[in-house]
């Protein structure tokens, strides 16, 4: 656990602001705002994209029409207004990724700054990044190293044009696009996102990651994951977020589908770190994502791992249906909200197959004057034969304005399966601040390591590279929290 | 100068006036006792010392190494050389004993100016401070003091006082909870720490533990006041005549 101290220092270097907040001054090519089926035309034919898939999104495009906007979760916002977001803005002269020298300094000069230095990663890091900036990817590192091992790593809008027949096949297979009001806006106007898929017995050889930024005013970020593992394959994807800090609010809905085949194992983590706003509220990414993965085959799995620090509102259910025999899904999550931020965030668990086995643990932090709620389903349909899950919920609150809330939602349709559910709420007490206080821990560095303590848990789930990271932005989110 | 000078100390608990003017001067390489029946201010005294939150000095002065401490918040009083061995230590879920360690060496250590510790020093040196207290690196693996027997949670703050090397250590009733074989392990490990340069405040409710810890000085203390001060005798005769005997006399 050095990473705890490691942490604790970097809190202290930090200077307590969203580090992430700056704008980048590059010439860009955008949609004029507002959304009807010649947006979708416009951003078809930006990608160039075959006639079958402008059709999806029509078709995606008629149906949100008549869907409404879901109001179940615990969170407080002013209506969206959809006409006023611009839904495609890509950095010019980038009409798709290229090798890394042609892509445009200032470009790679940001994504520096973000601590992802897209050369620099090539070589020292053995993470393989594909770089998304509002609406394009601009960059995809290592793929040639990739391509040895047949592994694919793309922005989706290429795979479109190179690999029609697996798009054709998996697109919309797990979250169709009727699935939810933001996972059809999505299949509507999505503009990139990454593309993967693991060939046969193939373990791949690094960590893939897709790292998102969101620059444009008024954009809204909309992308789109499509992971495959084939039999026997195993990859581990991370994916990281940052906004620039404005007053206005924008609106990211991504969705991210997995498919997982026959002994296949996916391992999804997220650090999530858009900007959260200001103290009182203003500004910030609302992030409406759908996440889910298929267990399709026997024995395969999914886990996905998470650390939310950011984004004004958080609607967000990574989930996984057990379809093979003995398949497995976990989901491990840290939510930490601070001063007015919102989060309404859990998972979905479907056991369908014989023998299926999920695990939750969801750790809840809540500061300030935010909100957080975890939202979970477990459901066991009459096939899930001996099926199991075991949930767990800690809130941890800071200060005695904030809430947090757990709201599980359990059905089982077969008698052999069980299910557990465990779920606790405390502080941080005054014995504990004095005990880290009088061993000479200022009251940052004690929240920051009694809050990491609280989520270790979780945080172990991470790789190593993510969770130094994320350890350092949980200390970061909670500055100014007490005292 | 003095290590420690309490001067007229006088604290309260919301509008309860808890201690009643204390006077005590530690010098390094002195160990004293205060001894006192329950309810006589002796727990109130080591949290005012350390500076906890929700305590209110009302009168008098503290002074450690001649400068007073009283506007010092309790982190920068540990970091200036207080320590306090805590009667119940704190649980910690999920933050492991060494890495609690670390925040607390590096917490002084960049107080001073320097660069964190090396892992490697680090590890050494609790390995070898442990040994000494009869700690295993399993129990270092372990959440602090989550699940530790009542021996183990005072062998943990008995390191916790080694590796942070305080001037003026002040030990809360360290004997509570502890059978006879923990009590000597953790006595030898105090008496292994004593020197020219730590003082020692031993708060105690029963003498047994000063057969262990042999005090220079012994104070009794009840009402808030200190009410005899004499050498290590002074215990024995509490023990025999127990606190009422110094009561009645005052």
């Amino acid at each position: 656990m050095s990473a705890t101290m490691e942490t604790i220092r970097q809190v202290e270097e930090a200077t307590g602001k969203y580090k992430y907040g700056f704008v980048t001054d590059i010439e860009v090519d955008k949609a004029p705002k507002g959304l009807s089926e010649d947006t979708i035309r416009l951003i078809s034919a930006k990608k160039n994209e075959p006639e079958w898939m402008l059709e999806l999104r029509l078709k995606a495009y008629r149906h949100w029409l008549t869907m409404e906007e879901p109001d179940w979760a615990k969170l407080n916002y002013p209506p969206i207004d959809y006409q006023d977001i611009h839904y495609y803005a890509a950095p010019k002269k980038a009409d798709g990724p290229k090798s890394l020298d042609e892509v445009d300094p200032e470009l790679l000069k940001t994504y520096e700054k973000l601590g992802i230095p897209l050369k620099e990663q090539e070589m020292l890091a053995g993470v393989a990044v594909d770089a998304v900036f509002d609406s394009v990817s601009v960059a995809t590192t290592f793929r040639e190293k990739l391509a040895e091992a047949g592994v694919i790593f793309c922005p989706i809008s290429e795979a479109i044009q190179n690999h029609p027949e697996m798009i054709k096949e998996y697109l919309g297979s797990v979250v169709p696009h009727g699935d939810n009001y933001f996972s059809a806006l999505n299949a509507a106007v999505f503009t990139d996102g990454s593309f993967v898929y693991i060939p046969k017995g193939v373990r791949c050889p690094m960590e893939l990651s897709t790292y998102f930024r969101i620059n444009e005013m008024n954009t809204g970020q909309f992308e789109r994951t499509l992971i495959i593992a084939d039999e026997g394959s195993y990859v581990s994807y991370l994916e990281g977020c940052t906004a620039p800090q404005r007053d206005e609010n924008q609106l990211h809905a991504a969705v991210v589908e997995l498919v997982a085949m026959t002994d296949a194992e996916i391992k999804y983590s997220t650090v999530q770190n858009w900007y959260p706003g200001d103290e009182n509220g203003k500004g910030g990414i609302y992030n409406f994502v759908t996440k889910r993965g298929i267990c399709k085959g026997d024995r395969s799995k999914i886990s996905w791992t998470q650390v939310e620090t950011g984004s004004a509102i958080t609607w967000k259910y990574p989930s996984c249906i057990l379809m093979g025999a003995d398949s497995i899904g976990e989901f491990y999550s840290v939510a930490v909200t601070n001063n007015a931020q919102q989060a309404d965030t859990g998972t979905k668990m479907i056991h369908i197959g014989p023998r299926t086995k999920s695990t939750i643990i969801a750790k809840g932090i809540a500061a300030g004057k935010s909100d957080s709620t975890y939202r979970g389903l477990v459901r066991m349909m009459p096939g899930a034969e001996t099926g199991r899950n075991f949930t767990q919920c800690d809130s941890l609150l800071v200060g005695d304005q904030c809430g947090a809330h757990t709201v599980p939602y359990i059905v089982s349709r077969n008698p052999s399966a069980r299910i557990e559910h465990e779920a606790t709420t405390s502080r941080i007490s005054e014995d504990q601040m004095f005990y880290c206080l009088q061993r000479g821990m200022t009251e940052e560095d004690a929240v920051s390591l009694i809050v990491n303590g609280f989520c270790k848990e979780v945080m172990k789930e991470l790789p190593m590279e993510f969770a130094v990271e994320a350890q350092k932005l949980i200390g970061i989110s909670l500055e100014g929290s007490v005292g | 100068m003095a290590l420690l000078e309490i001067k007229d100390l006088h604290a309260s608990i919301g509008d309860t006036e808890i201690l009643k003017g204390i006077n005590l001067t530690i010098n390094k390489g002195e160990v004293h006792a205060i001894m006192g029946p329950n309810g006589s201010g002796k727990s109130t005294l080591s949290y005012v010392l350390s500076g906890r939150d929700g305590y209110e000095v009302t009168g008098g002065d503290i002074l450690l190494d001649g400068e007073s401490i009283l506007e010092l918040e309790a982190d920068e009083r540990a970091r200036a050389g207080m320590f306090l061995a805590f009667q119940y230590p704190v649980e910690l879920p999920g933050v492991g004993g060494m890495s609690f360690l670390r925040g607390a060496v590096n917490a002084r250590r960049r107080d001073e100016g320097l660069d964190d510790i090396d892992n490697l020093e680090f590890v050494k040196m609790v390995r070898a401070k442990a040994g000494a207290l009869g700690i295993k690196d399993d129990m270092l693996k372990r959440a602090v003091n989550v699940g530790f027997s009542g021996g183990e949670k005072k062998r943990y703050e008995i390191l916790q006082m080694a590796m942070l090397e305080p001037s003026m250590a002040i030990l809360d009733e360290t004997d509570s909870g502890l059978d006879v074989d923990a009590l000597k392990i953790v006595s030898e490990g105090v008496n292994a720490l004593r020197g020219d340069h730590i003082g020692m405040l031993v708060i105690t409710h029963y003498q047994r533990l000063l057969d262990h810890i042999v005090p220079d000085h012994v104070h009794i203390l009840a009402g808030g006041k200190i009410l005899k001060s004499g050498d290590k005798n002074l215990a024995l005769e509490v023990e025999k005549t127990g606190y009422s005997g110094f009561i009645d006399a005052a």
